[in-house]
Order: C-alpha cells, then structure tokens, then sequence
C-alpha cells in the first residue's frame, strides 16, 4: 500500500517527511514550557509544577486543553484579517525553518546549498508576524512591544549575521552539512575554539532575536503587560507560545550546528574514548548540544534582570557589531596563513 | 588606567554575568522549600485570630453576661447586641450578631471580654456558601465555640503564661 503510494505520489515521501520532523518538533517544543517551569522553580527554591501526573508531567496536555477551550476574543477596534493570521504569519516560518537543519549526516529534509540564507531569511520573517499582530491588535501597549521588537530584532540581526559571516568564512561554504563535517576531526576542530568571541555575539544576538530574557522589553510584563500578543486569546496565544519555543531550540540547532560540531562526537580524535562512545547516533549527540543550549536560554532567564532598551540598543550597535567585525578580519587573516588545525 | 583595562577586561570575559549563573546553579540544587498546600501546613500562632466564636462554661451556660464591652470596642462596629433579663433573673444576650465582613479581626473583643466569652479560634480554614452567611448569630458563635472548645482552651493554656 504505501509502495504504492510512493511510487504514484513523490510528495507522499516527502509528507512524511515533514512530519517525521514536525511531530517530535512540536512534542519537544510542548514540553519545553513545562521544562522552563520547572527549572525556574528549581532556581527559586520551589517544586514547579507536580498535579497533573507525575512531576507535572501531563502539565501541557492541560494546558494545551485549556488554551482550546478558551473564547477567541477579536478586539472591535482590531483589523480582524492581519489579527487572525499574525499567529499564523509567526509560527509558519519558526517550523519552516527546520527543513534544512540536518539532524545526522545525510538525515535532512532538504539539503539546499544555501542553507544558511534560507535560515536566516526564515528566522527575519518571524518580525513580521509580531509586526502585523501588534499593528493589527490596535491596543498601545500591542503596538508598543511590537515596535520594541521589532527594533531589537532588526538591530541584533546584524550582529547574528556577522557572526555567521565568520563561519562562512571559515567553512567555504552556505551549506550546513558541508560546516560540519568541515568541524570533524575531534573537539578542537569545532568552530567554537576559534570564534569564540563571534559564538558570544551569536548566542546573545539569539537570545534577542527570539525575545527572551534579558532581552525581552518586547514583551515586558511590567511596562507594557505581554507586549504584542496582549490582545490574543485561546488558541491564538498558544501559536504565539509554540512560535517562541521553537525559535528557542532552533537558534539553539544552528549554534550547534555552526560553532559546536552538529552531529559530531565530542571524543572523536581521542583514542579510547572514541571506540567506547562509537555506537551512539550522531543525532543524539545533536540532541544533546542542543538540550543543552535550551537549557541554557532558560537557564539565563532565571538569573539574568531585563535590559533597560537604550543599553540594549548600545549592546548591540556599539558592542557586538564592532566584535564582530574585528573578529572577521582576523579569521581572514587565518585563513590566509592556512592556520592550523582549523584553516589547512 | 588600570582600572578601566579591569572594567574592560570584566566586561568583555562576561565575568558578572557567569558569577551569576553559577549562583542560580547552586540554587537548582538546593532544598526545596514549597510547602504542599493541601497535604501539608506551615504552623500557625495560638495567637492566631480566625474564626469568632462564643463560649460556654464546662456546665453549658453561655459565658456571655450581656456587659457590651465588646460592642464598645469594636474598632469596626461589627457587633451587634441586644439583651434581655432571662427567667433566673440573669442578663443575658437576646441577639449577638457580628458582621463578618466589618469584622477586621483585631482581636480587641477578646481583650474587652471580662468573661472570655468571644474569642477568636486559631482556625483559618472557614467559609461561607451563601448571601447573609456572613452575619454571624449567637447559634452560630456558640455552635463554633462547642466545636473548637478545645483547641480554644489550648490556644488560652498557652498564651496565659504571657499574660
């Protein structure tokens, strides 16, 4: 039946695809919320969340219930078309993005050559979602974070892209398995050892592109209550919500993949080590970076205080850009020397 | 000079911001302190001012003696008495209603109290159903008062050594 349906339909293979990635996607990114509880708690002394099932582990089944449950409120005043599809226009390119993260060598939706554009075209698209919903919600407060964010996410898209512009360099390449596998060769080859400062500029770009603490005036509780998703109710919120986590672990997947090796094994190169850990999947070795770098994010917001927005705008003008740049000369002077182990 | 290269230098290896992690991290690992709700509970004060209640002698006359020393003080004007000589000659309360949405629970009645009569029980875990419900009747008071005697009398063993 389904050779059948292979051989009639390409697209059939490719559905599945597709959902071969978004199912695990949306289930992780359903339980990263709960996770986020659970470890802020954790900070602050407390239990988190622990009535629904075991360790609140049935916590988003309920929520996600209560969100469907809920009334959607269209504001009077609102533009009720750019209102209904602002949760839409967010959460598609948040998804769309992972088609061409490879999970394993080889293990990729789609392998396009300019992988890195596409992602950062996808990754820029999510402002005009928060745009359109704070423009459209017709609220001050709406349209206040929206601008916020949209500002902040304009002006760290520099320096992200900067910071990227090095591992191009570097890599000779757009295409996301040739940077990783350009990485192998053992746990000093990863591109983090030599930009180290251009993987902090990165994550922090990050952390701001997806609005989160201590950077996220776009949403700021206590000056403008939820920022541009303030108007949103039910279900339309939870896009808002699913669109945040998956930005979240996907910035995580590209700092994974870009500046610490992807799939690769962190004892590749060393001996013993190297036999002993050999049976492991590249992918959960992705998996792993990446859980880490998630937990990071939520790591930051428990310990860091908000920004105030005109030392966020200096950070990022005044500090990361010029990082950036300096550290992209002297990458092309590296290159130039043929530095080893990196650039041979 | 020097103490801009620190700045700078502090600055840029990010030296605050991983200080600050690492205080989070040694939180993640400390005990727990919430306190489950419903299962358990933090100690409460035998000084602790809950629900209103009215007392009896261990022979079953009400202590209440009608000398509306508790109106008077009523900070709120909460309480409410109308009295009456009874059969055996005694004063004795006809009506003793007290508001609890004016009561503020300052205890003051209780101070006031020659008798011990009204007193406020260590009990925080009461409520109400329905409209009118809050004005609290003699029946009721000493109906609470019967039911917490015990705990009333403890809360009053212990605090008399302050006394």
């Amino acid at each position: 039946m389904i050779e059948l349906l292979v051989q009639a339909e390409p697209l059939f293979i490719d559905v599945l695809k597709i959902l071969a990635i978004l199912i695990p996607l949306l289930v992780c990114v359903a339980f990263l919320p709960l996770a986020e509880r659970k470890i802020l708690a954790y900070i602050q002394g407390r239990i988190g969340p622990n009535r629904v099932g075991p360790f609140g582990f049935f916590q988003p089944l309920a929520d996600a219930l209560k969100l469907l449950v809920k009334e959607l409120i269209l504001p009077a005043a609102s533009n009720k078309v750019l209102f209904s599809i602002a949760p839409i226009v967010t959460l598609a390119p948040a998804l769309a993005a992972w088609a061409v993260i490879p999970f394993d060598e080889g293990i990729v939706l789609a392998d396009v050559n300019a992988g890195l554009l596409y992602l950062f075209a996808m990754t820029s698209l999510g402002v005009y979602g928060m745009l359109i919903a704070g423009w459209s919600s017709n609220s001050k407060y709406a349209f206040f974070g929206a601008m916020r964010g949209a500002a902040q996410t304009v002006s760290y898209e520099i320096a992200m892209g900067f910071a990227l512009v090095g591992v191009v360099m570097s890599a000779d390449s757009l295409n996301l398995t040739t940077m990783v596998m350009k990485q192998s060769g053992g746990i000093w080859h990863w591109y983090v050892v030599p930009m180290l400062p251009l993987f902090v500029v990165y994550f922090i770009s990050a952390v701001a592109e997806t609005n989160r603490t201590p950077f996220d005036i776009a949403e700021c509780e206590a000056e403008i209550v939820a920022g541009y998703h303030v108007e949103y109710s039910g279900i339309a919120f939870a896009l808002f919500f699913l669109a945040e986590y998956a930005n979240i672990m996907l910035v995580s997947a590209i700092a994974v993949l870009l500046f610490w090796g992807g799939w690769l094994s962190p004892f590749q190169g060393i001996p013993l080590l190297e036999q002993t850990f050999s049976w492991v999947p590249g992918f959960c070795w992705f998996f792993a970076k990446t859980a880490f770098f998630v937990f990071v994010f939520i790591w930051m917001r428990g310990t860091f205080p908000r920004y105030r927005y005109d030392q966020l705008m200096r950070l990022g003008w005044k500090v990361l850009i010029p990082v950036t740049i300096v550290w992209i000369v002297l990458i092309g002077f590296a290159i130039e020397l043929h530095l080893p182990p990196w650039y041979v | 000079m020097i103490q801009k290269v620190k700045m700078w230098a502090k600055s840029f290896t990010l030296f605050e911001l991983f200080k600050g992690l690492g205080i989070t991290w040694r939180n993640m690992w400390r005990k727990k302190i919430t306190v489950q709700y419903p299962e358990e509970e933090t100690p409460v004060s035998f000084r602790f001012r809950g629900v209103l209640a009215l007392r009896r002698y261990p022979n079953g006359e009400e202590r209440c003696i009608a000398c509306k020393l508790c109106e008077a003080v009523c900070p709120a004007l909460a309480i409410t008495i109308e009295s009456e000589p009874r059969a055996d000659g005694t004063r004795r309360t006809t009506r003793y209603d007290i508001d609890a949405f004016k009561c503020i629970n300052c205890g003051f009645c209780e101070e006031a109290c020659p008798v011990d009569s009204i007193v406020t029980v260590p009990e925080s875990h009461y409520h109400m159903e329905e409209r009118g419900e809050n004005i609290m009747t003699k029946e009721k008071l000493l109906a609470i008062g019967d039911m917490f005697e015990e705990k009333i009398a403890k809360a009053k063993k212990l605090d008399s050594e302050y006394r």
